[in-house]
Formats: structure tokens, sequence, C-alpha cells
């Protein structure tokens, strides 16, 4: 395997890491934008939950990860710790493949 | 949402939270590296392309597409695409945290690489932008550590270790998503702004190629932002 796409993809995972932060370096943002920018990450993270929860490649499917998805939900609810919360996930769906449902 | 106690907890309380859920993320990112060298090693990287990869590209989601692909026939170039679209969220990522991390350029250039997933949330999760930028540094550490470590011990152990979906580790990273954007939740229009982003990123699975819903989910900025005005007027 070439090493020249693995760097390529290193250099421009870089690069996009930079825009914000090395171009808009050190410039004051109104109100307004920052208040955008404050959201900017909620639906990325909400769509990363749902989709890494629910898809495998381009389809959709309900296997064990959405039970261990609702629990981590009421555990969230719950107020637990975040490494009981990541923990009680992956029990979940462990325990469900265990059991032999593969959905 | 926050009760009495919360509120009046001390400082010095919340900031050994902050350290201690920078490690909590730090460990679960380690066990999902460890998969992620595994899988990679018998996609056909070798383990030093792995463990450069995990050092250098540093952005977790980005690394699985890529030997995804690969893994599934693809060449080099296929795999590149996916890859990409699912960093360009990073882009994002660093854009949102502009306002808090340091004004030197050098300072800049070096936290760039730690613009992730994981550091973001953990920084817009605090109120103060001091607290801000250092929980960005204690993640950052804690995931870059982690992650390269867990890859180390993936990419040597091979496929010795069977398939990590017996252990549930692809569930973890959903429920590490979702502890850290509920607290972001309380922000003016942000529920709007989940709950469209997510259902628009899960119609457009089947439609479009992997990384592309993710991406797409920024369109729920939109109207996150309108109900958020609306409710100030």
């Amino acid at each position: 395997m070439s090493w020249w796409a693995v760097l390529a993809l290193c250099v421009i995972a870089y690069l996009l890491k930079a825009v914000g932060p090395v171009l808009a370096g050190g410039r004051e943002l109104g109100p307004r934008m920052r208040g955008v920018l404050d959201l900017v990450p909620v639906p990325l993270l909400a769509a990363l939950i749902l989709t890494q929860s629910l898809s495998t490649g381009r389809h959709l499917v309900i296997d064990a990860r959405l039970p261990a998805l609702a629990v981590a939900a009421l555990l969230v609810w719950r107020r637990a710790p975040f490494l009981i919360v990541v923990l009680g996930a992956g029990a979940t769906a462990a325990g469900l493949r265990a059991l032999g449902w593969s959905g | 949402m926050p009760s009495i106690a919360d509120v009046s907890t001390t400082t010095l309380d919340h900031r050994d939270k902050v350290s201690r859920n920078a490690l909590g993320i730090g460990i679960a990112v380690g066990v999902y590296a460890v998969s992620f060298g595994v899988l990679s090693v018998t996609a056909g990287l070798s383990p030093a392309q792995t463990c450069v990869m995990s050092m250098l590209t540093f952005t977790g989601a980005s690394q699985f597409a890529y030997i995804g692909v690969l893994a599934g026939g693809g060449g080099a170039l296929a795999a590149l695409g996916p890859a990409v679209l699912l960093a360009s969220r990073n882009a994002a990522y660093g854009l949102s945290l502009t306002p808090i991390l340091p004004t030197r350029l050098r300072d800049r250039m070096v936290a760039s690489q730690f613009v992730i997933d994981e550091t973001t949330a953990m920084a817009r999760s605090q109120d103060e932008p001091e607290d801000a930028l250092r929980a960005f540094k204690l993640t950052a550490a804690s995931v870059w550590i982690f992650w390269n470590l867990g890859t180390l011990i993936g990419a040597v152990l091979g496929s010795g270790i069977g398939n990590p979906q017996t252990y549930g580790l692809d569930a973890m990273f959903p429920a590490a998503f979702l502890a850290l954007m509920a607290p972001q939740l309380r922000r003016p229009g942000a529920p709007v702004a989940a709950i469209s982003g997510a259902l628009l990123a899960v119609i457009l699975v089947p439609l479009t190629p992997v990384g592309v819903p993710v991406i797409a989910a920024l369109a729920g900025l939109v109207p996150g932002v309108l109900a958020a005005n609306g409710r100030r007027r």
C-alpha cells in the first residue's frame, strides 16, 4: 500500500483544521456571528450520533447500537458520569450481541 | 438542566470534573483506537502507515472511512474522498473555536492539529473562555496520547483480537458524542439545530456518499438560528 495517499490525507486534514484558527485568528467576532459559531458543533454532533447508531456504510440498519444509544440517553438524562455513559452503551451492545441479537 | 446544587459547586470541583472528563474520553478513544489499529492492518496498511496516520491525520472518523474503503476493495484515491469529506467538519469546528484559542500565530498553528470532535465539544461545553481553552488542551493531550497508544497496540496485535463489535466498541462513540452534546443543548436554538441536522443526515445516508450526511447536517444551523432569533424577540 502506497504512502502518498496516507500523507495526502494527513496534509489535507491539517489544512482543514487550520482554516479557522490561522486565517481568522485574532479577529473580533460580532455577538451574532459568535452565536452562530457556538451552534456549529451541535447539528454535526447530533448527525454523528444518529448516523453512527443507525447506518453501516450507506445502509440504514437497526441493530444493537440503537438500544445502546437509548441506554446512553437514559444515563445522560440521569446525569451519570461520562465514562459510565460510554461503558454502559458498549456493555448494552456487547450484551445484546452475546445474546444473539444482531438486528 | 442544572439544579441549585450544581450552581453552588466550587470552581475547583468544576476543574476536577473537566480533568476527569478529559481522561474519560481519552480512555474511550484509546479503546476505539485499538480497533482502528487492528482494522487498518487487516485492510492492508502497514503498522507504520497506520501509526503515522493516527499521529498526523488525527481525526478518527476520517481514518475509519479511509480504511473502510480500502477493506471494501477500493483504491487509495477512492478512499481519500469520504475521508476528506468527514475531515471537512473540522474546518467548521476550527471556526467555532477561534475565539477561545491562543492569539499567537505559532500557537494557533499547533492548536489547529487538535481541532476535532472531542476537543471542540469539551471546549464548547465550558462557559468561560479560559475554562474552554483549558478543556481544549486537556482533551487534546488525553485524546492524542490514548489515540496513538491504542493505534500502536491495535496495529501490533493485528487480527488476533477478533471482532471489535463483540465488545460493543462501535456503540461507544455515539454515546460519547451524546454525553458531550447534551450540555450544549441549553444554548438558544440548539435543540432545533440538533434535531433538524440529525434528521437530515439520516435521510441522506442512503442517498449520498459516506461522509456527506454529517457535513450536510450543518444546514440544521439555519432553523436553529431562526429559532434562537425568534425567541429573542
